[in-house]
């Protein structure tokens, strides 16, 4: 399926959720990173479910999942029709999403600045086991970052070396107090190799994945339009 | 007579639970490929020589205890079996988040394993104290909490909790009873079975201060290290030796398995009287022992308060 195709399954899929989505900014400004993460650059997917080397997607900003319950169905994780009933009393589908009810969902997450420390735990985990082929990436949102514990988790992953992490900020101008200087300096600082890219722009994103350097962990900051725009 | 073929005798163990601890975890990490130890400092500077297939196993994460509790959730995801260690305070209070969604929320486990108590290092005060532990994990779903009293319960608890896959907590205390128990299938232990008047349930280290306390007093006397899950059959049985009146004495703060107790006696009308250490602060430094008076868990303030119960 190209791009265009997927894309409009993806919309098609989104609009089959026709709950009261309260995260709707915040929904759409992931879709292309979940959709060039799951199409091109991670190994995930039904048939890899419960394969201790499979690649693991973690999203840690869990508000406005409607982007990523239409990736999950695409993949074939979720039944289509399931979509409809989304946050109803009888669906699995929350606002926020939850491991523990739906299947692909490698964490529950809503609470912000929680994916980060537990994708440090398991990226160096899974080296500690000989795994050294998975890759880990976690998505986060810029606002999200406002949370001290996801520093804590950057210097760390930092300090480790872990070249199997990435994390990718979805960057659309949220956070309240903003971040001088940008974003990717910070991580830079902490031993990360870091990369800004048009979150739009799906070959950017592509390269900007791969742009990784050894022994380093790995962050793409996702550039999109402001929320306030 | 030994012989070429005896194993040499193992050296002599640690009394102390928390160095015990620190020598059994590493001999567990040396073992078992999948055990892993998150440190936030703490005890780093304790722990024995590794092999480096073990020591690359031992996470210290600096001070960073919300990290601490989330990085043990991934390593766990991984399919690691995380011990993560610090003193009550850093590993409960300070990332209690942490313990409620990275392990409870997404369903894996971990072994916590606390050193200190409610006032260990008296001198460190109340930033230090430790009593609210196991009252904040109650509010969670599924932590099973052991309170050893005696460094060989120490041991046997941390080996089983090592082994297993569910989320566990640990709560070492160096103010041990004199004798070990076998606490490991969680059951109330009778220590006393005569008396008639009421039944004292002893939690962990306290236990040798209150059969002192309660010498000549017309009371059973139980004990438990497994405070959670609360063996309510074995209480049921107790104390369907004695009176329905029923003492707890808990080493955290009092009043914590109120609920659990007054549960498993609802068929019967009965008392409780709820002992252990109190809210108030007492910015008070000193010795344990001086804190044991302050929080009447010594010998003489537990029989006073448990006499007059009983007289009441």
């Amino acid at each position: 399926m190209d791009d265009t195709t997927t894309r409009a399954r993806l919309l098609t899929l989104m609009s089959r959720m026709t709950g009261d989505e309260k995260h709707a900014p915040s929904a759409t400004s992931t879709l292309d990173v979940l959709q060039v993460l799951h199409e091109r650059v991670l190994r995930v997917g039904p048939e890899h479910a419960g394969d201790p080397d499979r690649d693991r997607f973690l999203l840690s900003k869990g508000h406005g999942p409607v982007a990523y319950y239409a990736v999950l169905a695409a993949a074939g994780f979720l039944d289509e029709d399931e979509l409809a009933g989304f946050a109803g009393p009888t669906s699995r589908l929350g606002m926020h999403p939850d491991r523990v009810l739906v299947p692909g969902v490698e964490i529950g997450s809503g609470s912000l600045g929680h994916g980060l420390g537990i994708a440090v735990g398991l990226s160096h985990g899974l080296v500690l086991l000989g795994r050294t082929r998975p890759r880990v990436v976690v998505l986060v949102g810029d606002a999200e970052l406002d949370e001290g514990s996801n520093w804590e988790a950057v210097q760390v992953a930092g300090r480790l070396g872990l070249s199997r992490l990435t994390a990718v900020v979805v960057d659309n101008g949220s956070a309240s107090l903003g971040w001088p200087g940008g974003i990717s300096p910070r991580f830079r600082a902490e031993g990360w190799s870091a990369v800004d890219a048009d979150g739009r722009d799906h070959d950017a994103l592509e390269r900007a994945f791969a742009d990784t350097v050894p022994d380093r962990p790995h962050l793409v900051v996702a550039h999109v339009e402001r929320k306030d725009a | 007579m030994r012989t070429a073929t005896t194993a040499a005798p193992r050296p002599a163990l640690p009394v102390s639970q928390r160095e015990r601890f620190y020598a059994v975890v590493g001999e567990l990490l040396a073992d078992d490929p999948r055990l892993a130890l998150v440190l936030a400092d703490i005890g780093l500077g304790y722990l024995p020589e590794l092999p480096e297939s073990a020591a690359r196993r031992v996470v210290n994460v600096g001070i960073r205890e919300q990290l601490l509790v989330g990085a043990a959730a991934g390593l766990a995801m991984a399919g690691l079996r995380p011990i993560a260690h610090s003193f009550p305070p850093f590993l409960v209070e300070r990332p209690f988040e942490q313990l409620k969604l990275d392990l409870c929320h997404q369903d894996v486990g971990a072994l916590l394993v606390s050193a200190g108590g409610s006032y260990g290092w008296p001198g460190g005060g109340e930033t230090h104290f430790g009593m609210r532990d196991v009252s904040l994990l109650d509010t969670l779903d599924d932590v099973v909490v052991d309170v050893p009293g005696h460094a060989d319960e120490a041991e046997a608890l941390l080996r089983q909790g090592a082994s297993a896959d569910d989320r566990r907590y640990l709560r070492l205390d160096d103010h041990d009873n004199a004798t070990a128990h076998d606490v490991t299938d969680g059951r109330l232990v009778p220590v006393r079975t005569t008396g008639s008047a009421a039944t004292v349930v002893a939690v962990g280290p306290v236990l040798d201060r209150v059969l002192r306390a309660t010498e000549g007093l017309d009371v059973s006397v139980a004990y438990t290290a497994r405070p959670r899950p609360f063996d309510t059959e074995g209480l049921r049985a107790a104390t369907a030796r004695t009176s329905a009146a029923l003492v707890v004495v808990e080493p955290y703060l009092a009043g914590t398995s109120a609920h659990v107790l007054s549960h498993a006696l609802r068929h019967r009308p009965h008392r409780l009287l709820s002992l252990g250490v109190g809210r108030a602060a007492t910015r008070t430094y000193g010795s344990v022992e001086d804190h044991d008076r302050l929080h009447r868990l010594d010998p003489a303030g537990l029989r006073e308060d448990i006499a007059a119960f009983l007289a009441a």
